[in-house]
């Protein structure tokens, strides 16, 4: 796909002509700003997984996977422009990896007919696919997160909650509102106290938080930060020597950027995954002889087996599946994004495919339906190791109390439905 | 050559006095109209309207506005991205509470209520000055920002603090929502500009427009020569207000469609506008064009000939652009430190006298 330029009096802008007959994958990425230690890692290995694909296996299903790569700077204007610069080239699936965008994208996406996946984040009551027919969120939201999180807190209490202080430190955003009626919910149900903290874009400056936690004493602080704001809030933790095993991230918060800075300081913090960390994994073999040998490693190359890089590599191995999928239920390897929306719909993740994958037991096993388009919200706690510098998962994957998630989801999405009017239906 | 002002003959004090009283601007300036409205629409798709068109008619309104107050009256602002976020709940509310009555009011009466809270906040000017004046405006951009995530009643207590904008329509043609065609949100905002435009024009060359000219020059003498320094400030603000109220509407239903304010009215919003008016000139309408143009189409036009022509990686190319646009930002007023507008108010004088300079 090339760009074309026509000079005008305004100056010169551009327009852009369609190329298809290849698979083609966005990355609205952000490598800039205050998120960027953040975004390069995840970008990192969304591309390298795709780039993998095409070098071993000639892409997917024969087809070459062209991956265009747009750079949003975690802005919206700037999402908005990448989307609409991109839509034309026949894109198959959007992935914005920020919940801003993803609200800016969901109507507009849903009106072209490009189906997009945000992967543990966007909008939690996308889950019910009869609203949302375009928009995907498996294999777990940020409800689940929340829950999962209040049941590990209750495990660790031997589970009696009543009476216990529990805070939340929130990005003030869309993307760090999200858990907060989740959190309501179930404070009703385990009887605890919550505490809400929020903390204004970028979040460099949190000490008013940190001097209120430090004077209310919560019992456990969780954390829905991104980018610089989980470094700072690791650090002040620190400083104020609070209990690091009863301080839990969000897995948006739980990358070794976040708690590096903060040194021996930081050991023990906790931070929720839905995939598995490290690089023990034969893929990785590949990933060396395929990509980084061959100088083809996306940015500096030098992110492989971060939790946020197996993140990027996870999300694009899901998309490469679906695609798979995809190309299997219409018998043909060209697809259109209404096609891949019909894979993702009908995506089917078990051991035995991840095992092939060269991923073995790398996340959850979960399937996709009309009526689910969230997966089974299965999560895992995983625990920073200042002196060995690694993540470790110290918890089974468990789901979340679906018991309160369900209701809640019913409840936005037919809002939502009733906001937009839209029809809910599954055929 | 191109500037020939030879048989162009004034008989009249209207005529003498006319915008363009040079008949080669004036021919341009229908041109550009005619171009605007009749062309425009017919070849423009999604892309244009959402990277191009869009953010350069809003922000121009934006701009227009913020010059009236800095450029005119002379009295620094750092609240614009407040003043937006004020228009676009205002319309935000106003749609969501009165659904039946046009899109279009709604944007006008959300200008309105920002002109209300602009006075509101260029109370302080009548005491303070320079300085110490941006520090209270900006003191006005903190505290919007913060009211509208802190208080629910403004996003109708959406769960996630964001609003969005409802599918409303003029005429059953779709202005907002996610299914709205290019040419219409593109007409819709051009409509208000060129108003806007020809608003702002006949009031800064009008006795309004002389009080602020007057206060922003020597505010002691405006005042002893009988202005009224207390209407020609609070008038500055409100009409300043009202302009930056109609572009944040504008930017918040039909250009972004939802809208969170920490990030999109933050304090970056404000800035960029005053970049727009000090890059584009103060006190000059065509220099809220001109800085609108460079700072929104610059930044597209290098990213597509950096990434889409060049093929070079997207982190690579923000940073340069960064880079670029900072350093024509400083060549450009070591340059010509009044802006755009002085350029080309300069290169116009060449062109009249071209080919024969003196």
């Amino acid at each position: 796909m090339r760009l074309k330029l026509a000079t005008l009096a305004l100056g010169a802008v551009m327009a852009a002509a369609p190329a298809m007959a290849e698979i083609t994958m966005s990355a609205l990425s952000y490598r800039t700003g205050p998120y960027a230690a953040n975004g390069i890692p995840f970008a990192d290995g969304y591309q390298d997984y795709f780039t993998l694909l095409n070098e071993r296996d000639g892409g997917i299903g024969g087809e070459m996977i062209n991956l265009v790569e747009c750079e949003t700077g975690y802005n919206t204007e700037k999402g908005v422009e990448c989307y609409e610069s991109t839509k034309g080239e026949g894109v198959l699936v959007y992935q914005p990896l920020s919940t801003g965008i993803t609200y800016q994208l969901i109507p507009k996406a849903t009106a072209d007919g490009i189906p997009m996946h945000t992967m543990g984040y966007g909008r939690t009551s996308a889950k019910n696919g009869a609203v949302f027919p375009w928009v995907f969120n498996y294999p777990a939201n940020y409800w689940d997160g929340a829950s999962i999180a209040i049941t590990h807190i209750a495990n660790e209490e031997g589970g009696d909650l009543s009476g216990k202080k529990v805070a939340l430190v929130y990005h003030n955003s869309a993307y760090g509102k999200e858990p907060i009626r989740t959190l309501e919910s179930l404070a009703e149900k385990h009887g605890y106290e919550l505490m809400l903290l929020p903390v204004d874009h970028p979040g460099q400056e949190q000490k008013s938080q940190w001097l209120q936690i430090r004077r209310e004493k919560p019992d456990y602080v969780i954390m829905w930060g991104w980018g610089v704001m989980n470094q700072v809030a690791i650090q002040e933790a620190v400083n104020i020597r609070f209990p690091m095993d009863h301080f839990i991230g969000i897995w948006w918060s739980g990358s070794e950027n976040d708690v590096l800075p903060a040194g021996d300081g930081a050991d023990g913090y906790k931070a929720l995954t839905f995939h598995n960390l490290g690089m023990e994994y034969p893929v990785y073999d590949d990933l060396k002889t395929h990509v980084v040998d061959k100088g083809l490693a996306a940015g500096a190359g030098d992110q492989l087996g971060t939790a946020l890089y197996n993140r990027g590599m996870y999300a694009a191995m899901l998309a490469a599946e679906a695609v798979k999928t995809a190309q299997e239920l219409s018998g043909d390897t060209a697809i259109s994004p209404a096609q891949m929306r019909d894979g993702m719909e009908n995506l089917e993740i078990t051991e035995a495919k991840m095992a092939a994958l060269g991923l073995p037991g790398f996340g959850p096993e979960f399937t996709v339906s009309c009526e689910n388009h969230g997966g089974n919200g299965f999560g895992a706690v995983a625990q920073w190791d200042a002196a060995a510098k690694k993540w470790s998962l110290i918890t089974d994957y468990y789901q979340s109390d679906l018991e309160i998630l369900a209701p809640l989801i019913e409840e936005d999405s037919a809002a939502y439905a009733a906001e937009a009017g839209v029809e809910p239906a599954c055929n | 050559m191109l500037y020939r002002e030879a048989g162009d003959f004034k008989t009249s004090y209207a005529a003498d006095n006319q915008t363009f009283p040079i008949k080669f601007d004036r021919w341009r300036y229908y041109a550009i109209l005619v171009v605007a409205f009749g062309v425009v629409p017919f070849i423009i798709n999604d892309y244009w309207v959402s990277a191009v068109f869009l953010p350069f008619l809003i922000y121009a309104i934006a701009a227009i506005g913020l010059n009236i107050l800095t450029g005119y009256c002379g009295q620094v602002s750092l609240g614009t991205g407040g003043f937006m976020a004020v228009g676009a709940y205002a319309c935000y509310k106003l749609m969501t509470a009165f659904p039946d009555v046009s899109i279009f009011f709604h944007i006008i009466l959300a200008g309105g209520v920002t002109a209300g809270v602009g006075i509101l906040f260029g109370l302080p000017s009548l005491r303070i000055k320079g300085f110490y004046l941006a520090v209270a405006t900006l003191a006005a951009q903190f505290f919007l920002v913060w009211l509208f995530n802190r208080v629910p009643w403004f996003y109708n207590y959406s769960a996630t603090g964001q609003i969005s904008a409802p599918e409303r329509t003029i005429f059953g043609i779709k202005i907002t929502g996610a299914e709205t065609e290019a040419w219409a949100t593109y007409l819709f905002c051009l409509v208000f500009v060129v108003l806007l435009a020809l608003l702002a024009r006949n009031l800064t060359r009008g006795t309004v427009g002389r009080k602020w000219m007057a206060i922003r020059d020597m505010d002691i003498a405006a005042e002893i020569i009988g202005v009224n320094p207390l209407t020609a400030k609070l008038s500055a603000f409100a009409v300043s207000s009202f302009f930056i109220g109609i572009a944040g509407a504008l930017f918040f239903s039909v250009y972004l469609g939802a809208v969170e304010v920490g990030e999109v009215f933050g304090i970056n919003k404000s800035f960029l506008v005053l970049f727009m008016v000090i890059i584009g000139g103060l006190g000059s309408i065509f220099g809220s064009f001109a800085g609108a143009a460079f700072l929104v189409l610059l930044p597209v036009l290098l990213k597509n000939v950096f990434v889409g022509t060049l093929g070079w990686p997207t982190d690579l190319a923000a940073h340069l652009e960064f880079m670029i646009i900072g350093g024509l930002i400083i060549v450009f007023l070591i340059a010509e430190p009044h802006g755009l507008a002085q350029l080309w108010r300069v290169a116009k004088e060449k062109l009249r006298l071209w080919p024969f300079p003196h």
